[in-house]
């Protein structure tokens, strides 16, 4: 590709904070959740999210489609600032912006049939469609997401998780978005059904022309899905790159960790694998530490990354790298092979 | 004299509903050696956790287990619950994906740690503090003397899995049996249990069962594997040989299914369809309207489980090479 894609949506400086109380009579505390987000999503990608859990990954896809309003900055939606749009008109941008939740069963309403979950969006969205149109818009929703059209009358519990997420699916498309904010869509699914839906999504991806931002835990179904990837840590990017950029040669340690954590389903390469398993577990958010917040588990970590909040780095082809000594780590890895 | 720990015969597992009755589990076969892995792989519904609950004796009220579990030469089957007790813990240990739900969240850690070797092992207090604090210690949690006296809530997923881990292996049981142990746990998190688990089975000889969905786990830490499909077993074998050269169509399933993030594919190859239901299996094999080799034979007849020689056994009919064949 010589020419970049335009961008749908560009996240300019936004900040997300939780305030808590911790008891009755004690102070408020302040939960950072997302801090300086910095990135676009290209209009036809699939953009991946990850990190531990507790990283803001879900309150990102939440804040980009106005579900939790950010504090601070911009979320831009074909260059208008979604966060400044008025509720009543935000309801009707949303026809664009659609969700996929991770427990399928819980994201639909057991009183309604399954015809009427998908149809609902449209009733709202699409107020000049008729009855007929509308009906007729779900059946074809419905064949194109694997769901048979006899099921239409059925209710949610009548159906596996698996089924209940092509439901959740269809319901999304249904009012031909341009952007889907899938979170942890596959979790709760066997293997094998696992496998089913991310297919159909690549599918109806193409189908459909449609954007995707894909949040998860597991590496590996993001690295199967995604273009592009966005590692979080403690509520701040570490790295963005591409797919085959963030698993063939990351920049950030934490990346780096990541990945080497991540199970492979190959006996001989997993014992071949030397697992350098990152030590301790993610610090709180309450109070994280100062500087690069990953520090206190880097197995690079130097006095200088106590002392300032490494900066969101720009490198070529639009990836970004949050780490200062990014540089020498990878002088020291050469050096290391060559030895 | 057999180098057997666990021997399990003929065990079915049924649960009675309002009419009628389901089978979980049905005539599973399997001997655990000392000081291995073996991995039982299976969606949900395969029987793979009902199986070992039934062998604990931890069952719902409506579930009964038949055919025999024995360890060494007493059969844990049957068992009334107080002599079980005898066993449970003591030499088979069990532990649950989620820690929360097996710790007691009014009692502090050291406490109901050290109630195991109380009632176990006949320490005193104080001894048995002493000895829970070092098993802290050895499954990797800092300051263990300080967390000891931490209730659960206060402490981290991964920290309550080590807390069970601990509890779990603090009579040195021959068997640990555990149900997706890190299916709750973030990655990093993950690689330093199965790092644990690989160490402490070296250090103490303990074997190991793993239930798991995740074939990367199984990779990781197992010796043999059981792949599990609507309550049976359908292929048994070492690790490499069924992940290299899996005979049962359903294994291939899959491996096909799991995505792998060494290499991207541009498409999983799934299974089609879905899991079966236990009260309705599908008359001959089980897995018939799912697989891609079925023939007129799996409709009628159910595969028994073979022996292949090299301690592998697969229940299929199709003898074929299925590498070649693409499910379609």
């Amino acid at each position: 590709m010589n020419q970049t894609p335009a961008n749908l949506l560009e996240i300019r400086d936004l900040k997300k904070t939780f305030s808590i109380a911790t008891g009755l009579f004690s102070r408020q505390l302040t939960l950072t959740a997302l801090a300086d987000i910095n990135f676009n999503v290209r209009q036809g990608e699939t953009l991946g999210i990850v990190g531990e859990s507790g990283c803001g990954k879900s309150t990102l896809g939440r804040c980009i489609l106005q579900l939790i309003s950010p504090d601070e900055g911009q979320v831009l939606w074909l260059g208008q600032d979604l966060t400044r749009v008025p509720a009543e008109e935000m309801r009707k941008r949303r026809a664009d912006l659609q969700i996929i939740f991770q427990d399928p069963l819980a994201s639909l309403n057991p009183r309604m049939t399954v015809g009427e979950i998908i149809e609902d969006p449209l009733r709202t969205l699409r107020p000049e469609m008729n009855k007929t149109e509308r009906r007729a818009r779900v059946v074809r929703i419905m064949e194109s997401v694997g769901l048979l059209p006899e099921m239409i009358n059925r209710y949610p519990h009548e159906f596996s998780g698996g089924q209940a997420q092509r439901i959740g699916i269809a319901r999304a498309l249904i009012t031909e978005p341009k952007l889907i904010v899938c979170d942890e869509p596959v979790s709760a699914l066997d293997v094998s059904i696992q496998a089913q839906i991310l297919n159909l999504l690549a599918e109806l991806k193409d189908e459909f022309g449609l954007t995707l931002i894909f949040i998860s835990h597991n590496l590996s179904v993001v690295r199967h899905v995604s273009d592009r990837i966005l590692v979080l840590y403690l509520g701040r990017i570490v790295e963005l790159a591409t797919g085959d950029e963030i698993y063939e040669d990351p920049k950030h340690p934490y990346t780096t960790a990541l990945l080497t954590a991540v199970p492979i389903p190959d006996p001989k390469l997993a014992r071949q694998r030397n697992i350098d398993a990152l030590k301790g577990e993610i610090p709180s958010p309450i109070n994280p530490p100062s500087g690069c917040t990953f520090r206190t588990r880097c197995r690079h970590a130097q006095p200088q990354c106590a002392e300032t909040r490494p900066p969101l780095e720009t490198l070529e082809n639009g990836r970004l790298v949050a780490c200062i000594r990014w540089r020498e780590i990878e002088a020291e890895k050469a050096a290391l092979a060559e030895a | 004299m057999s180098d057997y720990v666990l021997s399990i015969q003929d065990l079915s597992v049924t649960f009675a509903l309002h009419d009628t009755e389901v089978q979980a589990v049905r005539e599973m076969n399997f001997d655990l050696r000392a000081g291995e892995t073996l991995a039982v792989v299976g969606e949900s519904g395969s029987g793979k956790s009902q199986a070992f609950l039934g062998i604990m004796g931890l069952l719902a009220k409506n579930g009964r287990a038949t055919g025999k579990a024995m360890l060494g030469d007493v059969n844990l089957l049957g068992m009334a619950p107080s002599r079980l007790d005898a066993y449970r813990g003591k030499d088979i240990a069990m532990i649950f994906q989620d820690p929360m739900t097996s710790l007691n969240p009014s009692l502090k850690v050291k406490t109901q740690l050290s109630e195991v070797l109380v009632k176990h092992r006949g320490f005193d207090t104080r001894k048995a503090e002493m000895t829970t604090i070092e098993m802290l210690e050895r499954v990797g949690i800092p300051e263990p003397a300080k967390r000891a006296n931490a209730y659960p809530h206060e402490m981290s997923g991964g920290m309550r899995q080590r807390v069970m881990i601990a509890m779990a292996l603090l009579c040195q049981p021959k068997i640990l049996i555990a149900d997706e142990p890190t299916t709750a746990l973030d990655v990093t998190v993950q690689a330093q249990m199965l790092d644990l688990f690989k160490t402490l089975t070296e250090d103490f000889g303990t074997s190991l069962v793993m239930i798991t969905h995740d074939l990367g786990v199984v990779a990781g830490v197992a010796d043999r594997m059981m792949v599990m499909y609507g309550g049976r077993a359908v292929e048994k074998g070492k690790v490499d040989d069924l992940f290299y050269d899996p005979r049962h169509p359903y294994t291939l399933g899959l491996l096909h299914s799991t995505p792998h993030i060494a290499h991207r594919a541009a498409r999983l190859d799934p299974i089609q369809g879905l899991p079966p239901s236990l009260e309705h299996l599908p008359k001959g094999c089980s897995f018939n309207p799912r697989c891609a080799f079925c023939f007129d034979r799996c409709l009628e007849e159910r595969p028994p489980l073979t022996p292949l020689g090299d301690e592998r056994e697969k229940a299929c009919f199709f003898e074929g090479p299925l590498q070649s064949k693409k499910v379609a």
